[in-house]
């Protein structure tokens, strides 16, 4: 019967992801069925197993590679399944009403929370909050630790090194909003002698409007935030939405098209431009290096990440925004042999020889722990050099925006504003009025 | 053989009578349950009395999904209906490469919604750029009518089909007998064609009007609900309140939503149904 029952269900997941179409899918549906089986016939049950559900696409080979290597050196089976790109709060919510559910989920901070906190496992006691470096990494609900950040990422503005010293300039030449726009608008004055635009376009496309909706959007939080000492509120003032703003104008008229295209424009329009060389600067993060380094892309020394400059505090000191949306939680629901099961292997993952090493060099991660190996990504490395050198990292506070729906709607009214159908007032309105009402809806009932 | 079949017609129907329970009735009634729950995965609901319906009625942008849902199923059923039945027409009367126009028409068909929703939004925001109009996700006027376009392209061909059939069952005897008595062309058309073709009709109305009024992933790729709701569809809503906001009511107010989506769906097509069977007429 139990067999029966893992073959079925093997054979479903197999059909629904295969439904996907996608190479990267189809690989933890094998997976899948090949731990099931494992799991039903080898392993004794009172040993528990993982069922890891992946948020990062971009890593599921790597983590299906450790999971057969932790299987190798310890007999408990691991599953990995990565939830397609966009769909992982859908993917989760079916998982977890499964009786079979993830053991090992993960939510991207304090408003992720508010979904799972009654599904999480308090991991203050266990080992894997003793190897966090900082606290700061622990996602706390009340006194309990609810989540644990795994994976430490910075953005800014990757910069082409070689483009911008045919320009004329380096990148010690840009140390303030000052300078990027100096440089920004001498580029574009000069577009068609050199042959390149200063910004790769800002596309406002679902694809990668979360760039600007989201990260960009992060900094005159951060700044307000700063300023009154706080580290999220119901309601936001905007006291430096007119630094958005300049930043705004400035990464769109000195771009590759019209500001009135950039509802139509993808993520991949925009990487391509700049892998084409027809941009110097493109505002991205530490996860884009495998997409630009590589046999054909860029090398190492081509490229560099600066801070985004908006003309707001000690720029002189700013840093890249260095921070986290990835937190590991344990289902609390779990079996305790399962629950077990997965607070050993993500202190394997961690703590580990082979675990820190695929976490750094498979999927170019830096990890909070202690025992973290350093990872060969360039920009990570370069924001350990930022921050060795005394200047202060950005941190992410879009974490406690109130909603997708603010995203959504600040996302909205910044498209209009560049196409000319709506005006600099709707961001506004967007961004405080938006903020207040969505967190009373968030919050409310 | 008869006698068989009156004694086991159980075992017969068991198969399809269970997989409809596992499938349609045991859902439906849990999702009843749950539209007046809060939760987050559905065996662990809360009850809320009725709270998510009371919300769903000061909905504004439910509203307005429904007036935009309304306003596109009826263009598009018209548009499509009126385009296939006059391409079928012109299909039957024996012209060279009738096939061969019957398959192309017919291939938009094949496509699924989600990548034809994308290439039309490529190919529109194109010659709104060309035309430097607003792009589809800037205007819900132009989102409108770029969903007219690709749901027209997508299913005339399929309700062409239809009613080639439904024309071509029609007795060369009763089009003959006509002739000879001298009717025109067009009252051919209205008095023998049009009400023998009646039950290809009621079918592709109904199929339409579904179709039209459960729209979910043409609006998704084409316009996305851009800008801020405007052009955002029903089924589009209740996706949007499950998933833009964290927190167990959210679920609860699109479950709501999804029922009374459900019930307005099953009311248009009893009523479609009833008034176009009314119609048909016996050969």
């Amino acid at each position: 019967m139990k067999r029966m029952l893992a073959l079925l269900m093997a054979l479903a997941m197999v059909f629904a992801l295969a439904a996907c179409g996608s190479e990267a899918a189809s690989a933890p549906a094998a997976e899948a069925e090949a731990s099931a089986a494992e799991g039903s016939a080898a392993a004794p049950a009172a040993d528990g197993s993982v069922y890891y559900l992946n948020f990062k696409p971009e890593q599921d080979e790597a983590w299906q590679n450790l999971a057969k290597a932790y299987t190798a050196e310890t007999g408990v089976p691991v599953t990995v399944v990565t939830a397609a790109s966009g769909t992982y709060e859908e993917t989760l919510m079916s998982e977890m009403g499964k009786s079979e559910a993830p053991t090992l989920f993960q939510v991207n901070g304090p408003v992720g929370l508010a979904n799972w906190k009654d599904y999480c496992y308090d991991l203050s006691g266990s080992k894997i909050y003793g190897e966090l470096t900082s606290q700061d990494f622990a996602l706390k609900d009340g006194d309990a630790v609810a989540g644990i950040a795994y994976v430490i990422e910075s953005y800014g503005i990757i910069t082409n090194k070689t483009l911008l010293e045919k320009a004329g300039y380096t990148i010690d030449d840009i140390q303030s909003f000052a300078d990027l726009k100096k440089v920004a608008e001498d580029i574009t004055a000069r577009k068609d002698e050199l042959g390149f635009a200063a910004f790769s376009s800002a596309g406002m496309d679902g694809s990668s409007d979360w760039r600007f909706k989201t990260h960009l959007a992060n900094l005159p939080i951060y700044f307000e935030y700063k300023d009154k000492g706080i580290g999220a509120t119901d309601a936001i003032e905007g006291t430096y939405l007119s630094n958005y703003k300049d930043i705004w104008d400035l990464y769109t008229n000195n771009s590759t098209c019209d500001p009135k295209d950039l509802a139509g424009k993808t993520g991949d329009d925009s990487r391509n431009e700049f892998l084409d060389s027809k941009a110097v600067f493109f505002q991205n993060g530490s996860w884009e290096y495998g997409n630009l380094v590589g046999e054909g892309k860029f090398t190492d020394d081509d490229l560099a990440m600066i801070p985004i400059y908006i003309g707001v505090g000690d720029e002189a000191n700013q840093g890249l925004c260095t921070g986290t949306e990835n937190y590991w939680c344990v289902n609390k629901n779990a079996a305790e042999a399962d629950v077990q099961a997965t607070l050993d292997f993500i202190y394997w993952c961690v703590s580990s020889e082979a675990g820190t090493k695929a976490m750094a060099d498979d999927m170019g991660f830096v990890i909070p722990f202690k025992g973290a190996q350093e990872s060969p990504n360039l920009f990570v490395k370069q924001d350990a050099a930022y921050t060795a050198a005394g200047k202060t990292p950005v941190s992410w506070n879009f974490t406690t925006m109130p909603s997708e729906e603010w995203k959504n709607g600040v996302g909205s009214a910044l498209t209009a504003y560049s196409a000319g159908t709506g005006d600099w007032d709707g961001v506004v309105s967007a961004f405080v009025d938006g903020w207040a009402t969505e967190y009373a809806a968030a919050n409310a009932g | 053989m008869e006698k068989a079949i009156k004694r086991y017609w159980p075992i017969f129907v068991l198969p399809t009578f269970a997989a409809f329970c596992i499938g349609f009735v045991y859902p439906f009634l849990q999702g009843l349950y749950l539209s007046f729950c809060k939760f987050i995965t559905v065996d662990n609901a809360t009850f809320n009395d009725f709270k998510n319906y009371l919300y769903v009625f000061q909905d504004a942008d439910f509203g307005h999904s429904f007036w935009y849902t309304a306003g596109f199923t009826v263009v598009s059923t018209v548009l499509i209906n009126v385009a296939a039945f006059a391409i079928a027409l012109a299909l039957t009367r024996k012209i060279r490469g009738t096939n061969l126009f019957r398959s192309v028409f017919f291939m938009p068909n094949l496509i699924g919604g989600i990548v034809l929703g994308y290439i039309w939004q490529v190919l529109l925001n194109c010659v709104l750029s060309l035309l430097e109009k607003p792009l589809l996700s800037l205007n819900a006027t132009y989102g409108f009518w770029g969903l007219i376009i690709l749901m027209c392209w997508q299913q005339i061909g399929y309700m062409m089909i239809i009613y080639i059939a439904g024309l071509q069952s029609i007795p060369e005897d009763y089009l003959e007998a006509a002739r000879i008595d001298g009717a025109s062309e067009r009252t051919i058309l209205w008095r023998i064609k049009i009400p023998n073709v009646m039950p290809s009709i009621t079918i592709c109305m109904f199929l339409t009007l579904t179709n039209s009024f459960k729209l979910f992933d043409q609006n998704l790729a084409l316009t996305g609900g851009d800008p801020n709701h405007a052009s955002e569809m029903l089924a589009l809503n209740i996706y949007n309140t499950f998933y833009a906001r964290a927190g167990a009511q959210w679920k609860g107010y699109g479950q709501a939503k999804a029922v009374i989506f459900c019930l307005l769906v099953i009311a248009l097509s009893c009523i479609q149904l009833r008034a176009t069977r009314s119609k048909e007429v016996q050969q």
